[in-house]
């Protein structure tokens, strides 16, 4: 199967399931205007190579690669719209088309470049998160100083992190990477949020308010915007 | 008991003592118990925003007590942490007492590390341990004596409680200039420290060697430039050796030296710390309520409303009772004669009793709830609450809380500003107090339009100066330029209102506003008349007729009002009943006129304290701006309001 409809298959299941939900077959035939049948098909092949868990009649599960894999291509995109948008001035009705038809042959290496030269930006036009890349660094003010490529092919780790926004109230996590200006991370790790702590994630407000976390035994409250990007490996609920 | 030590004599500099900590850990509870001032307590983070000073007396020693700014580091972040690491290491204190929140001993100890870098004469005043007993936490203080090699009075400073303690480990301890113990970092940082420390010890610098080395390696702005101009060989090895830092650990070096500190503190708590039982607290329970995406909403309409409303209604029944009081002596003013009597007469005392019966019924009761909510720590959960909305006009939820106390009184409410970041946050958050409806303001919309036209427009003025706070935030989100971060806000617990804090603040406020008002009232009030007898009067009145009379619709003896209004905003109702002898209003003038007199009055500049303030805070150039656009406003307004206004009546 060409790489490209893997991708589109992955970022279908993603966009649909979510996270940790199943995409079911008729609503990703549905969105790719495909048949039902030739789904089924794909999902089998992508079962096979480990992306997806399928389960007849119900639907496809992303596995951890297969998450990682969308998460990758997510970043791309998004990334893609910013740099379409803020760079080249395209249209904004027409990024997102442009940037679906970019993201398949951008390779990591292009796509990290972007990142750095657009100053590691947060979301794209449209809001949703860019993912960090999965370079094992802790703060992006650091792969935006260093040119030399030398680190950039130190370690290619997988790392499980996600936004503390996605844990649930009552779940615990460390603290792998912060990202903001330098002001912001400063009072952050002044009040006790530095890498590799234990935080809980106490409370969250609804549309996108602040979250309530408790580090050190204290509590703290953060906007959404700076939480968003204070990224953390998660652990099972307390 | 040891012998206490008798320290510098008067002919001597006095005694200085300064409190440092993090925020709201209670160092101005300590500090009033010390020096027996009235410093402003809270429970929400940043009240303290002015050093303030006081003194203490013990034994025939007079000395010197500073409370500075609570902060959690000693980086370039706030003009608060510049200001405190610069009086601690250069007017060398003699003590600096460290207030330190027992319940969360790992944070505090981040900032008494930084205190002893700056090799400040420590002494750990452990705050709140019936709040970490209530937490189940347990410190053994004697552990945490030695490990720090530092004195720990335990305390609970809002009851006075080990008060006495503290007073003799100043005195024992002041006449003896101690270098604290060094706290050693872990290697790959601590090398690095002591080679830069080293170098910086053969030049001459006002800070610490040791200190000067750690932020070289943070990379401090003023440190670098500071060290740069007398020899730049240091500043280019500590960069290069912060390089290495960043290298190694992948995050900025100053990310790398409090992630250091915090280990060393994390360390030290361990140590000393043991944790019983403690089920779910108090404050969790009522943050279920507080924080209820639904119930949450209704929980500040509330208190926020039961606040305004309360104002009003007993408000209105003291001032009522006030008038019926004084009214037989005001009464007795026909038979004074003579022009001197009269400016006497007629101006103060007027000015006197409608000080009495219009502010000081209307403040006290505003500032006793305010106390409570202050105290209670609810504040902070309204920010929480109204983060999001905040967002919209370029602010974040923090700001509320300077907003809320603009309903009191702008100026205060305009110092209250500082907790905001940045300087675009300030000034955008000090813009916006100015458009709150101060006590003042409130007086006049209550006193011009609920007694004579209907409770129900003095109410459509208040949504409606919302609305406007909302649509000219926006705009001034979009025009002022700079930078704006997000909210980020230790949540406090609850207290239950202590009676004696919420009595002592709502005496202090009063106090304080008693002493300009009086003296504004009835001096405003006789140069009024003063001016009346002299003829002054129709002159600014008739200069200002075009806008007063043509635009706004209004008597032209409004004139002489707005321009007192700007000294105080009371003296417009004031001297309207002043001018035509009558606080019967409705028969001087229509309702529409006494709306739009008291939009006009609502919007234009607060008062020239706020302006005072606003300079001090932010520059004239910006003060001008915020003055000039909100006079012309308010006039704009006026004249629109005037004539969409005669559509209704």
């Amino acid at each position: 199967m060409p790489k490209e409809q893997v991708e589109e298959y992955i970022e279908a299941i993603f966009d649909i399931a979510g996270k940790n939900g199943t995409a079911k077959t008729t609503d990703v035939a549905k969105r790719l205007q495909n048949a039902p049948a030739s789904v089924t098909e794909v999902f089998r092949s992508l079962a096979d190579s480990g992306l997806v868990r399928y389960e007849p009649y119900r639907g496809a599960t992303l596995t951890e690669k297969g998450l990682s894999s969308a998460r990758k291509i997510k970043r791309k995109h998004r990334l893609l719209e910013v740099f379409l948008a803020k760079i080249l001035r395209i249209d904004p009705q027409k990024i997102h088309e442009e940037a679906c038809k970019m993201e398949h042959s951008l390779s990591d290496e292009v796509g990290d470049a972007i990142c750095k030269m657009l100053n590691a930006p947060a979301r794209c036009p449209g809001g949703k998160l860019i993912y960090p890349c999965d370079k094992m660094i802790a703060t992006c003010n650091e792969c935006l100083k260093a040119n030399d490529a030398a680190d950039k092919a130190a370690s290619v780790m997988q790392r499980k992190i996600v936004p503390i926004t996605d844990l649930k109230p009552g779940q615990k996590g460390i603290i792998a990477l912060l990202r903001g200006s330098k002001k912001v991370i400063q009072r952050l790790s002044d009040l006790g949020l530095t890498p590799r702590t234990e935080v809980i994630l106490m409370r969250k407000t609804p549309l996108g308010g602040p979250i309530e976390l408790c580090v050190r035994r204290t509590t703290l409250a953060l906007g959404y915007e700076i939480a968003d990007n204070i990224f953390i490996e998660a652990q099972k609920d307390a | 008991m040891p012998e206490i030590v008798p320290v510098s004599d008067n002919l001597a500099r006095p005694m200085v003592i300064a409190l440092a900590g993090n925020a709201n850990v209670g160092k101005s509870a300590v500090f009033n118990q010390l020096t027996g001032v009235d410093q402003i307590l809270g429970n929400w983070p940043g009240k303290t925003v002015e050093r303030a000073e006081g003194t203490l007396q013990y034994k025939g020693h007079r000395i010197r007590v500073i409370d500075l700014p609570g902060i959690y580091s000693f980086s370039t972040y706030s003009m608060e942490e510049m200001v405190s690491r610069d009086f601690i290491a250069l007017e060398k204190p003699d003590i600096v007492v460290d207030v330190v929140d027992a319940s969360s001993l790992e944070r505090n100890l981040f900032f008494t590390l930084q205190l002893l870098e700056l090799e400040a004469p420590l002494i750990l005043a452990l705050n709140q341990i019936d709040l970490m007993a209530k937490r189940g936490i347990c410190i053994d203080y004697e552990k945490l004596e030695r490990t720090l090699g530092v004195p720990v009075v335990p305390m609970v400073a809002i009851r006075g409680k080990g008060i006495s303690e503290l007073t003799e480990q100043i005195m024992r301890l002041a006449g003896q200039r101690r270098k604290p113990p060094e706290i050693k970092y872990g290697r790959e940082v601590e090398q690095r420290i002591q080679e830069i420390a080293g170098r910086l010890g053969k030049i001459k610098i006002d800070y610490p060697s040791r200190w000067a080395a750690i932020k070289l390696l943070e990379r401090d702005e003023r440190i670098t430039k500071l060290v740069a101009e007398i020899d730049d060989s240091i500043v280019q090895a500590a960069v290069a050796m912060a390089e290495e830092l960043e290298k190694i650990h992948g995050e900025s070096s100053s990310v790398v030296i409090s992630a250091e500190r915090y280990h060393v503190a994390e360390e030290i708590a361990r140590r000393v710390q043991s944790f019983g039982n403690a089920g779910r607290s108090p404050t969790d329970r009522l943050d279920e309520i507080a924080l209820h995406p639904v119930i949450g909403y209704f929980a500040i309409l509330g208190v926020v409303g039961g606040l305004l409303v309360w104002t009003f209604i007993i408000g209105d029944r003291i001032s009522e009772l006030l008038i019926e009081i004084l009214s037989p002596i005001e009464q007795l003013e026909p038979m004074v004669s003579g022009p001197l009597e009269d400016i006497l007469w007629n101006g103060a005392f007027a000015g006197f009793v409608a000080g009495l019966t219009l502010v000081i019924p209307y403040v006290v009761p505003f500032y006793i709830i305010l106390a409570v909510i202050e105290d209670s720590g609810y504040l902070t959960r309204i920010s929480v609450m109204l983060d999001r909305g905040m967002h919209k006009i370029g602010l974040h939820g923090k700001a509320i809380i300077p907003l809320i106390l603009g309903y009191g009184c702008n100026v205060p409410a305009c110092f209250g500003c500082r907790i905001m970041e940045t300087p675009k946050q300030k000034v955008l958050a000090a813009f916006l107090v100015t458009l709150v409806p101060c006590t003042a303001r409130t007086v006049v919309i209550l006193g011009l339009v609920a007694a004579f036209v209907s409770i129900w427009w003095a109410m459509a003025l208040y949504v409606f100066d919302i609305a406007l706070i909302i649509l000219l935030g926006r705009i001034a989100f979009k025009v002022v330029p700079g930078e704006s971060v997000g909210l980020i806000m230790e949540m406090p617990d609850y207290h239950v209102p202590s009676a004696k804090v919420v009595l002592k603040q709502t005496w202090a406020r009063t106090k304080s506003l008693l002493w300009v008002v009086f003296p504004a009232y009835i001096i405003g009030s006789a140069v009024l008349q003063v001016i009346y007898a002299a003829g002054w009067l129709d002159l600014a009145n008739d200069a200002l007729r075009p806008i007063t009379v043509g635009w706004l619709g209004l008597p032209s003896a409004v004139g002489i009002l707005l321009i007192f209004g700007l000294v105080r905003k009371e003296l417009t109702i004031l001297m309207l009943a002043v001018i035509f002898q009558t606080t019967n209003f409705a028969s001087i003038m229509s309702p529409v006129q006494l709306i739009v007199l008291a939009l006009v009055t609502m919007i234009y500049v607060p008062c020239l304290a706020v302006i005072l303030c606003l300079a001090k805070e932010f520059g004239w150039k910006k003060t001008a701006a915020i003055t000039i656009f909100e006079v012309s406003f308010a006039i704009l307004l006026g004249g629109v309001a005037f004539r969409l206004l005669l559509i209704f009546f």
